[in-house]
């Protein structure tokens, strides 16, 4: 299955000007970890999706929030000659084509 | 004293305050309202032409509701980060806004101003003292980025808002401020524990977006010794466990480490329980104090102005191989630019979306193979005056419409116009210029308090 049908919620969203961030939330909690346990989501796979350096990544599994974060700086900062995203609401699309057997 | 009671009126002052759900929440008994009215999140352009995303009358209504509720209620009411951006230009706007809501509602209101506002000078002291810390990422800082910055507000803590209050004021209108430090004051100044404090505040200052349920309502905090309870108002909402443990990561990079002026809150050992269907407590929250007073500055520059282009193209035969069309339609621009205007960049700049491709993801699009039926193009011309700016997008126009199409003759028109004139100037464009933190000599300092009285005159 891909990420996006199990999730209830994958989002991205400024953390600020100068950084992105990504959340992915889960119905339940056998869906949560499911996906946890499943070992997919990593920094490696995420920061081959988003094209930067896995030591700019952070990532957080959030049990009590049944959600993985993902945070990495903007390729373009907030609102910068080029930006296309003001307020990072719509970076998140790679994430959801992650595949979970 | 036991527990603090306070109610959150709204995420943002301008979006909507649910006046009935303010009504009603009184009830509860509160011991302060308050709402955040400003963020970064709309962009630069609000900081640097300290300006508010919000109309005035949308703002003069919110207020008014958050008003006449604490008059009524008799307690005090804080507004932090004013006007979108907290600059003295946007105080101003709203302090202006809340002295027509006192006349016209016959209140009367001792009112504390606290301007947030840096003057360059002050923060060229502080970085030659090496006083200015980066944070991760940071633009590059030189001893030239405060005077050439448009505006530059520091975020103020809990200290001033406390004085505020100590003082009596009825009305707490601040700068640029942390969210949570609006609805922490309070409690701290009481003796309550910092961690839970901060963490009510965390959750609240977005108003119900930590509850389950429909738009509008207002959400009300109790804060004590040894827990935070978190309660809505407004038909249909809920806060659950997941909701307000969620709510957390948006907007952080991290969704257990919140740093604040005196210290950072620690979430790590937070636990959420349910109280009712509506009602979640927390408990565990911690708050480790830092030994440096930080202050986050916000800086905005001035970019130049601009002139923007909307257009679309349909044909195939440009559509596959677009990249390259594009690339000889730029190459043309910038002859034709420095030819009639002598400009050339960095005194310059053109920027292309392309919307049906990657506008929206630019370098970070994965899916760039498929050929679209359409494009959208926005077309961005920035220039030091709005006058070069103009004519940049003027002299782009022609290139776009008529840069030959190999497969056809001669002759073609490929740049299908949305108006005419074509280009839409934009004026003055800025950008962030500051990720970093000043540590100032106190912690008061960076931060002016004025009382004012509004409306009639106090018995």
């Amino acid at each position: 299955m891909k990420l996006a049908e199990l999730a209830s919620l994958i989002r991205s969203k400024n953390a600020g000007p100068f950084i992105l961030t990504f959340d992915i939330m889960f119905p339940d909690d056998e869906s949560y970890l499911h996906v946890k346990h499943s070992g997919l989501l990593t920094v490696v796979r995420f920061a081959e999706l988003f094209r930067c350096q896995e030591k700019h990544v952070q990532f957080f599994e959030c049990d009590n929030a049944r959600a993985f974060k993902f945070s990495m700086p903007r390729p373009i900062v907030q609102g910068n000659l080029g930006d296309g995203d003001m307020h990072g609401g719509q970076q998140f699309i790679p994430l959801m084509d992650i595949e979970i057997p | 004293m036991d527990e603090i009671r306070y109610v959150a009126a709204s995420g943002a002052l301008g979006v909507g305050v649910d006046a009935e759900a303010l009504d009603k929440s009184l009830d509860f008994r509160p011991h302060f309202i308050a709402s955040d009215a400003g963020t970064t999140d709309a962009g630069p352009f609000a900081l640097g032409s300290g300006t508010a995303a919000f109309p005035r009358e949308a703002v003069k209504r919110d207020l008014t509701r958050v008003l006449v509720a604490s008059r009524k209620a008799n307690i005090p009411a804080l507004i932090g980060s004013a006007g979108t951006a907290g600059g003295d230009p946007h105080v101003e706007w709203v302090l202006d806004i809340a002295r027509e809501i006192a006349q016209e509602n016959a209140l009367s209101l001792r009112t504390a101003v606290i301007r947030s506002e840096q003057n360059p000078d002050y923060l060229l002291g502080l970085y030659r003292e090496g006083r200015v810390r980066a944070l991760d990422p940071a633009p590059q800082l030189d001893d030239t980025v405060f005077a050439r910055s448009a505006r530059i507000v520091g975020m103020m803590g809990v200290e001033p808002l406390q004085e505020a209050l100590d003082a009596g004021a009825d009305f707490v209108l601040a700068g640029r401020c942390s969210d949570p430090a609006l609805f922490a004051a309070l409690p701290i100044m009481r003796g309550f524990p910092q961690g839970l404090a901060w963490h009510a505040g965390k959750v609240t200052e977005c108003g119900t977006m930590a509850c389950e349920g429909p738009h509008g309502g207002v959400i009300t905090a109790t804060v004590r010794q040894h827990e935070v309870i978190l309660r809505p108002v407004g038909e249909g909402l809920g806060c659950t466990p997941q909701s307000v443990a969620a709510h957390s990561l948006y907007e952080n990079a991290h969704p257990y480490l919140h740093k604040e002026c005196s210290g950072t809150l620690d979430l790590t050992q937070s636990k959420y329980t349910a109280i009712d269907d509506v009602s979640v407590r927390i408990t565990g929250s911690e708050f480790i104090p830092s030994n440096d007073y930080t202050v986050k500055l916000e800086g905005a520059e001035l970019v130049g102005f601009q002139s923007i282009m909307i257009g679309g193209i349909r044909d195939p035969f440009i559509l596959r191989r677009l990249d390259q069309w594009l690339s000889e339609v730029k190459t043309y621009i910038y002859g034709a630019v420095e030819r009639v205007l002598s400009l050339r960049p960095p005194d310059w700049t053109l920027t292309v979306h392309v919307y049906g491709r990657n506008a929206v993801m630019g370098a970070l699009e994965p899916y760039t193979s498929a050929i679209p039926h359409e494009v959208g193009i926005v077309v961005e011309t920035t220039a030091a005056t709005q006058e070069l700016a103009t004519k940049a997008a003027q002299l782009s126009r022609q290139p776009f419409l008529h840069h030959g199409v190999p497969e056809w003759t001669s002759g073609t028109t490929s740049f299908a116009c949305l108006h005419n004139p074509a280009h839409i100037n934009r004026g003055a464009v800025y950008r962030f210029n500051l990720n970093h933190v000043a540590v100032p000599r106190t912690k008061t300092e960076m931060f002016r308090t004025e009382f004012v009285h509004l409306g009639r005159a106090p018995r």
